[in-house]
């Protein structure tokens, strides 16, 4: 072989020779020939052919075991991977699918499109196509995914406590249906939350054919009484008055929270900002005695008490020639009827939930009176069915149940042991029942006090429908099958009917049948359930008149009362629902328990907020506990002194203080609700404060209130600015320019990513920052956490106080990431963990971060947050589907920030590069912006000056936050425009700031 | 010990012999025997077993914080946004600064040929190296994950990644590590001679195994000494530049961010003068109680002594200007932000702390303009203790005071120690009393040869040739 060729022949002799299983490696080894020793020997320089001997055979056996041992030190999960037998139609692994329905907050639906992947759905969106949401969201509906994976809910039927199946359940219900039949159902009675789902109305309608004595009765801690007895009180009958903002070029509020709360707060907030635009502007006055995210946005607002601001509503009402007579108006109350008057049928007079009836039929003739009637305003039928005036039902209810008239009470959905007014005493009242049912996602206060408890199915997990305000019909459809067996409203009341066992889908779609537009259900159905609402169900408006004699009753009345403001009974008691928790259904949800709540940046607690000069005259400060006599009845509060809050008014938020709301809610703030009392159910005087001793430390995430005379979030009225539009870039420093820098130029990419925040739209809601915790699988990290400085959200919601602290002038500034083409961040990371891509992003490697925390020094708008423990749950089984799963989930010790979604610029530019076109403008939508109710921010490609964010930015009034520093921010700020009216003088005395706590 | 030299002073109480840097009386033999007697045959005394008591039972405490530290993650400290550095970088560059006496006396003062250095150059070199040691822990744990540190070495590796040179945790990184291997090269040659005459008077086996080990086969031939002297003034030179360098990029560390107070040129002097300032007050801070331990006043004089606290009060000076100016430009700069981090340092939530720094810094200091004073060693002891204190309050009001309140006032928060903070600055303490206690039990904290080149013996040797 010494010619270096083979012999084939050779090798196949070889090859036969060869016996069993014998590997060959090359046919140079096979025929062994002297080359391939060579070759062995040049290579390895070892006497291969040795052989191994005993000792060196043991020594690499031992050497083998113990490293085959090392690599079994870190256990790696065992993890099963099923792949599809049938690959489902339309699911692509990877791929999201969206799916419409509706969250429903306090009965009312609004438009919600659900995010899937691979059956799990992870994120809630805005349905544009829906009347009540016009794509926005607010913080409850962002959140309400949480409360679907939240592992406290309660996992199944029970009976006093011992688990049963359906069927024990059904066959319970059908011995206690006999027995109520003798009475024709006249000790049955259903509780409800409000309703407005046609299909629930008609199912309980048809219980009631069967047992014609059966009640119905529903209870909202957070209801709409007081909008329907005003209405009662005006026109004479109930009827829901749909305000439209849009229309409207002045506004009086009379404490009415539409851009914080309220049934169609998406809508409002979309409407309402429409007319804030420099040649558009409208005009808002506000009265009320607590501050709402509404009396922030206004261009006047005045805090007054609760018997003040009846005044002011009859004096205005007085002056516009509302009623005959009214009490005097001041200038203030002049000023605003005056406007109003100058505006006929643009103006529009609304008043809050919380207000009394009286001031509803006021603010409805005014409306009448100035001919807003039919143009800022229609009054349509309610949506809501059932009881109207919830509370004297309620009240009603219990007196019953005391008397032993009630043998068996459905309590479908709700938790009226804890939110029902103290002085119901629902939890005694429900003793006297024989049979006590509850259906709710938890088991809670008043799933303890009943026998049975059906563990309810959330609304993403189950088939229903439901209205909007306006009458909007949406069918709800599940995203997943219950995660707990969960059953319906639909289903638990399917039991008392003839069909008890249906399921909630046939139930729902045979309500439906028939009553769908079009000639082919099907068809009609799916396009129904494509689109996220049912066409042309908004109820047709209503023509009502105002009748004049019970307003002159009231009128008079109220001259007759001599009102003594510093009476002897000093301080005002009002009730409002959280802004976080709402009325408690969210008690148990860690994004909102977290989320600082918008105009205190209180997080995890609430808190009796007291204006400065009545805690100074109390001699009590934040944090300072108090407790609150009201009616007999006492509770520990903590102090939260606020600017802008009424003199002598006490507010105290309901919805916390649960005992019975699973781990993240038990134990955390106080229970309002055992002050509230039926005669007090949003506001009493009365209330006694006490001080104690104690004092409980407060989470906020916010310390300081006052811009110290920096020009960071920046204002200037319309008017100035349409004069001089240079104005906004004036307040601050003058910034460097471009190449006023030594580093090299950054390589441009195909794009230039940029955001533009407009302050004039920003109502302050805080769904935003749900949004983006929801999308980029943000951790919650707990009270103390929050208030060691160390909240995790990606975006904040700065808030800012200018004027003095009686009645101070609110802005909100939403901070995030600026992505700064200078960014100092980037500089000082030592690892080059933060890097800069050349389309502008400014990007966070997690997994190359070891945190040193230098960036965040570094960063002067403190965006970036970092992980100090491991905050993320990686544990929870239930939680690792909740999350998205193409952003990572991070762990302890690393940096994060926001990404302006990143994952979404991607998902997009994929998209483009599969049809060969460049990413179109307004087809990335970052989580903050599509959540945005306002529209406030625009995300784009600022390399093309017809995108909509290079619009935004080439307004004049585009500003960006420290540009001074060159930092040179991608995300810049439209300034927030007001219209204060000329008649009056500026809210906040000129050079005044204030300090803050 | 039976064998203590007669101890060689006349009757006058030590203050009144005050300008001489050795206490006459003594030759080559007595002095060699003093100061090898301390580690190799005389009893230790009590003190040392208490001091090292002290200092082991706090280094365990710091194992105990730094090893919850590594279990829990780095919020069992306080620091938090916007206060990302808290006690961790504090005690960093407090520590850094306190080695920098070491290398000063022993590189700058050999340099100025100043003969009184080598009675006090070894133990303050043994101090800079502790004092390193002890920095150097709080970068390496201070990152979230500790495990990681590694990435910030320039390697080649798989990851094909470099560290951002741009970042002065990098330069840190090279200016620290420097520093710390020439100072521990310096040490231990400068050692060498010394450690043979150990090993030479060693009676235990063991003992003449260790330090004959350490001697390196040192036999004081001409050539060993020649080249002894050569490899001293050669990393005497390194070492030189070095004491500027290293507070230099420390305090780039800050001076490179844009934080309203950290990014200020005078920053590089005005460091590196507050390191010398810090160093000499520790060296005074151990000096003074281990001359009384050990009996030392022979060879540690209020010569010394005086001569140190004028370096404290020249330095001393320097920082004060430093603070000055540091104030002057806030306001003369025109700009918003600095003028009110300088406003919020006088009357802001930690004002305390700040004018506490000053007095400690700049008003206590003034009283070494009196040679009572600098001669009386209570006194010294105190103002020591006072500059300790001040110089550790300075930083904590660069780094916590400044980054509470920078730019945006929506995120201004507070910062506060936490028990673990503590725990491991005291346990930091105990790791360097304990180092020390070691040192000086083990190895000779006074250089004997230099010591014996200083008296009248070696001068006369010198005058003959």
């Amino acid at each position: 072989m010494s010619d270096g060729r083979l012999n084939i022949a050779e090798v196949r002799t070889r090859l036969e020779s060869l016996r069993g299983r014998e590997y060959w490696r090359s046919l140079e080894e096979l025929l062994e020939t002297e080359d391939f020793r060579e070759h062995l020997h040049r290579e390895f320089r070892v006497p291969i052919e040795s052989g191994v001997n005993r000792r060196e055979l043991l020594t690499l056996m031992g050497a083998s075991i113990a490293l085959a041992g090392l690599t079994g030190c870190t256990r790696q999960p065992t993890e099963r991977i099923y792949p599809y037998v049938k690959p489902p139609e339309e699911i692509v692994p990877g791929e999201p699918l969206q799916y419409a329905t509706a969250h429903v907050h306090g009965g009312y639906a609004r438009g919600i499109v659900v995010e899937s992947y691979e059956g799990r759905p992870t994120k809630i969106e805005g349905n544009a196509l829906h009347p009540g949401s016009l794509g926005g969201t607010d913080v409850f509906a962002q959140a309400f995914i949480l409360n679907m994976y939240d592992p406290d809910r309660s996992q199944t039927l029970t009976e006093r406590g011992e688990i049963r199946p359906w069927s024990a359940f059904l066959a319970a219900v059908k011995l206690a249906l006999e027995k109520e039949h003798a009475g024709g159902g006249a000790g049955l009675c259903f509780l409800t939350e409000t309703v407005t789902s046609p299909t629930l109305i008609r199912q309980i309608q048809g219980v009631q054919k069967n047992l014609p004595q059966a009640k119905w009765i529903s209870w909202e801690p957070a209801g709409r009484d007081n909008v329907y007895e005003g209405a009662l009180l005006a026109f004479g009958e109930r009827v829901e008055p749909l305000p439209a903002f849009d229309k409207a070029d002045v506004i009086l509020s009379l404490e009415a929270d539409f851009l914080g709360s309220g049934p169609a707060m998406p809508r409002a907030v979309r409407d309402f900002v429409s007319r804030r635009k420099a040649d558009r502007m409208n005009r808002l006055y506000v009265v009320e005695s607590t501050p709402t995210l509404t009396g922030a946005k206004a261009d006047h607002r005045r805090p007054l008490t609760p018997a003040q601001i009846e005044d002011f509503a009859f004096a205005v009402a007085a002056a516009v020639g509302a009623i005959p007579s009214g009490p005097p108006a001041d200038p203030f109350a002049a000023a605003v009827a005056a406007d109003l008057k100058a505006h006929p049928g643009s103006g529009l007079v609304v008043a809050g939930e919380s207000q009394p009836a009286a001031l509803h039929a006021l603010a409805h003739a005014i409306n009448e009176a100035l001919g807003n009637v039919g143009k800022t305003v229609v009054y349509t039928e309610p949506a809501a069915a059932g009881t109207l005036d919830q509370h004297a039902a309620l009240q009603g209810l219990a007196r019953d149940m005391r008397d032993g008239r009630v043998s068996t009470l459905v309590i479908v959905g709700g938790n009226p042991v804890f939110n029902a007014p103290a002085d119901v005493d629902f939890a005694a009242a429900m003793k006297n029942v024989e049979l006590r049912i509850h259906l709710g996602l938890y088991d809670d206060e008043t799933s303890r006090l009943c026998h049975w408890h059906v563990a309810g199915a959330h609304s993403l997990e189950t088939w229903s429908d439901a209205r909007a305000l306006d009458g909007t019909v949406t069918i709800l459809q599940p995203l997943i099958a219950p995660l707990f067996n969960g059953k319906s409203a639909h289903e638990v009341l399917a039991a008392f009917s003839d069909h008890p066992e249906r399921s909630g889908h046939d139930i729902v779609k045979d309500h439906w049948r028939g009553q769908l537009p079009g000639a082919d259900f099907e068809a009609a159905w799916r396009r129904t359930l494509h689109d996220g609402l049912v066409e042309s169900t908004a109820y047709p408006t209503k023509s009502v008149s105002v009748k004049s004699s019970p307003l002159s009753a009231l009128s008079s009345r109220l001259q007759s009362e001599i009102r003594n403001p510093k009476s002897e009974i000093a301080l005002t008691i009002l009730f409002r629902p959280d802004p976080t928790v709402w009325d408690g259904a969210y008690a148990n949800n860690g994004w909102l328990q977290e989320l600082a709540k918008p105009l205190t940046k209180l997080t995890w607690d609430n808190a009796a907020l007291i204006a400065p000069a009545t805690a100074q005259r109390l001699g009590v400060e934040t944090e300072d506990v108090v407790e609150l006599a009201f009616e007999g009845r006492k509770v520990s509060a903590p102090v939260w002194v606020m600017p802008g809050q009424a003199e002598d008014c006490v507010t105290v938020h309901f919805g916390n203080g649960r005992t019975r709301g699973g781990k993240v809610a038990n134990g955390k703030g106080f229970d309002a609700y055992a002050l509230r009392t039926t005669s007090a159910l949003w506001s009493g005087p009365g209330l006694r404060v006490a001080k104690t001793l104690r004092r409980l430390p407060l989470a906020t995430t916010q310390h300081h209130w006052s811009m110290e005379g920096r020009a960071l979030a920046r204002a200037v009225t319309a008017e100035e600015y349409r004069r001089d539009p240079g104005a906004v870039a004036k307040m601050g420093e003058h910034p460097p320019g471009p190449e006023d820098t030594l580093y090299p130029k950054l390589p441009t990419g195909s794009y230039a990513w940029g955001l533009s925040i407009d302050l004039s739209a920003c109502v302050g809601c805080n769904a935003c920052v749900v949004a983006c915790q929801s999308e980029n699988n943000i951790p919650v990290v707990g009270k103390e956490e929050v208030a060691r400085g160390r909240a995790m959200q990606w975006i904040r919601i700065d808030r800012y106080y200018k004027g003095g602290l009686e009645n101070p002038e609110t802005i909100h500034q939403p901070v995030t990431c600026m992505h700064c083409e200078n960014a100092p961040c980037e500089v000082v990371c030592p690892v080059n963990a933060t890097v800069h891509s050349a389309e502008g992003l400014n990007q966070m490697i997690y997994n190359r971060c070891v945190g040193t925390r230098y960036c965040s020094n570094n960063c002067p708008y403190k965006v970036r947050r970092f992980n100090f423990f491991l905050y993320s749950d990686f544990t929870t089984e239930i939680l690792k589907m909740s999350r998205n799963p193409e952003v990572t989930v991070r762990s302890r010790g690393v940096m994060e920030k926001c990404s302006y979604c990143v994952q979404r610029i991607n998902r997009a530019r994929y998209a483009a590069e599969k049809e060969n076109r460049p990413i179109r403008d307004g087809e990335i939508v970052t989580a903050c912006q599509q959540a945005c109710p306002a529209q406030a921010i625009v995300f784009g490609n600022i390399d093309d000056p017809e995108s909509r964010v290079s619009k935004a930015k080439a307004e004049k009034r585009d500003y960006g936050l420290l540009v001074e520093l060159g930092t040179r921010p991608r995300t810049t700020y439209l300034a927030q425009l007001t219209n204060p009216s000329p008649a009056l003088p500026s809210v906040a005395a000129p050079g005044e700031e204030g300090h803050g706590a | 010990m039976s064998d203590t030299p007669r101890e060689p002073r006349s009757g006058e109480p030590p203050a009144t012999r005050s300008s001489a840097i050795l206490a006459p009386g003594y030759t080559f033999t007595t002095l060699t025997d003093k100061l090898a007697s301390i580690v190799l045959s005389r009893r230790t005394p009590k003190a040392w077993f208490f001091g090292a008591a002290v200092g082991f039972a706090l280094t365990m405490v710091l194992l105990g914080a730094l090893g919850y530290l590594l279990v829990k993650g780095i919020g069992i400290w306080g620091v938090n946004e916007p206060v990302g550095w808290g006690f961790e970088i504090v005690n960093f560059v407090w520590w850094i600064g306190i080695g920098h006496a070491g290398t000063l006396i022993s590189a700058i003062l050999l340099l100025l040929r100043q003969p009184w250095r080598s009675s006090i150059n070894r133990f303050a070199e043994a101090m800079t190296i502790f004092a390193v040691a002890c920095a150097s822990l709080y970068p390496a744990f201070h990152t979230g994950r500790p495990w990681l540190d590694y990435w910030l070495l320039p390697y080649p590796n798989t990851m094909g990644m470099w560290p951002n040179f741009r970042s002065p945790l990098i330069w840190d990184v090279f200016a620290v590590s420097t520093y710390a291997t020439v100072s521990l090269l310096f040490w231990y040659v400068g050692m060498i001679p010394d450690l043979a005459t150990l090993r030479d008077r060693a009676k235990k086996l063991w003992a003449r195994l260790l330090y004959g080990t350490l001697a390196m086969g040192w036999r004081g031939s001409a050539r060993h000494w020649h080249r002894y002297e050569t490899a001293s003034l050669l990393l005497a030179g390194l070492a030189t530049p070095l004491v500027v360098s290293v507070h230099t990029v420390v305090s780039f560390d800050f001076a490179a961010g844009i934080v309203p107070g950290w990014h200020a040129t005078i920053f590089p002097p005005y460091f590196v003068a507050g390191a010398i300032y810090a160093g000499f007050a520790m060296v005074l801070t151990l000096a003074i109680p281990l001359r009384k331990m050990y009996g030392l006043e022979d060879f540690i004089t209020l010569k010394h002594l005086d001569n140190m606290a004028k370096i404290l009060l020249a330095t001393g000076l320097i920082v004060g200007y430093g603070y000055m100016v540091e104030a002057f430009m806030a306001f003369y700069s025109g700009n918003p932000y600095e003028r009110f981090m300088m406003w919020n340092r006088m009357h802001g939530p930690y004002k305390n702390m700040y004018w506490v720094l000053l007095f400690c810094n700049l008003v206590a200091p003034q009283a070494l303009w009196f040679r009572q004073v600098r001669r009386s060693i209570p006194a010294l002891f105190c103002m020591a203790m006072i500059v300790n204190v001040g110089m550790w309050l300075e930083r904590y009001v660069i780094v916590v005071v400044s980054l509470s309140r920078d730019f945006l006032p929506s995120s201004w928060g507070m910062y506060k120690g936490t028990i673990f903070d503590w725990a491991t600055f005291i346990g930091s303490i105990g790791l360097f009393i304990a180092l020390l206690f070691l040192f000086i039990r083990l190895l000779p904290m006074i250089s004997i040869f230099e010591m014996r080149a200083i008296l009248p013996e070696a001068k006369v040797r010198e005058a003959e040739e």
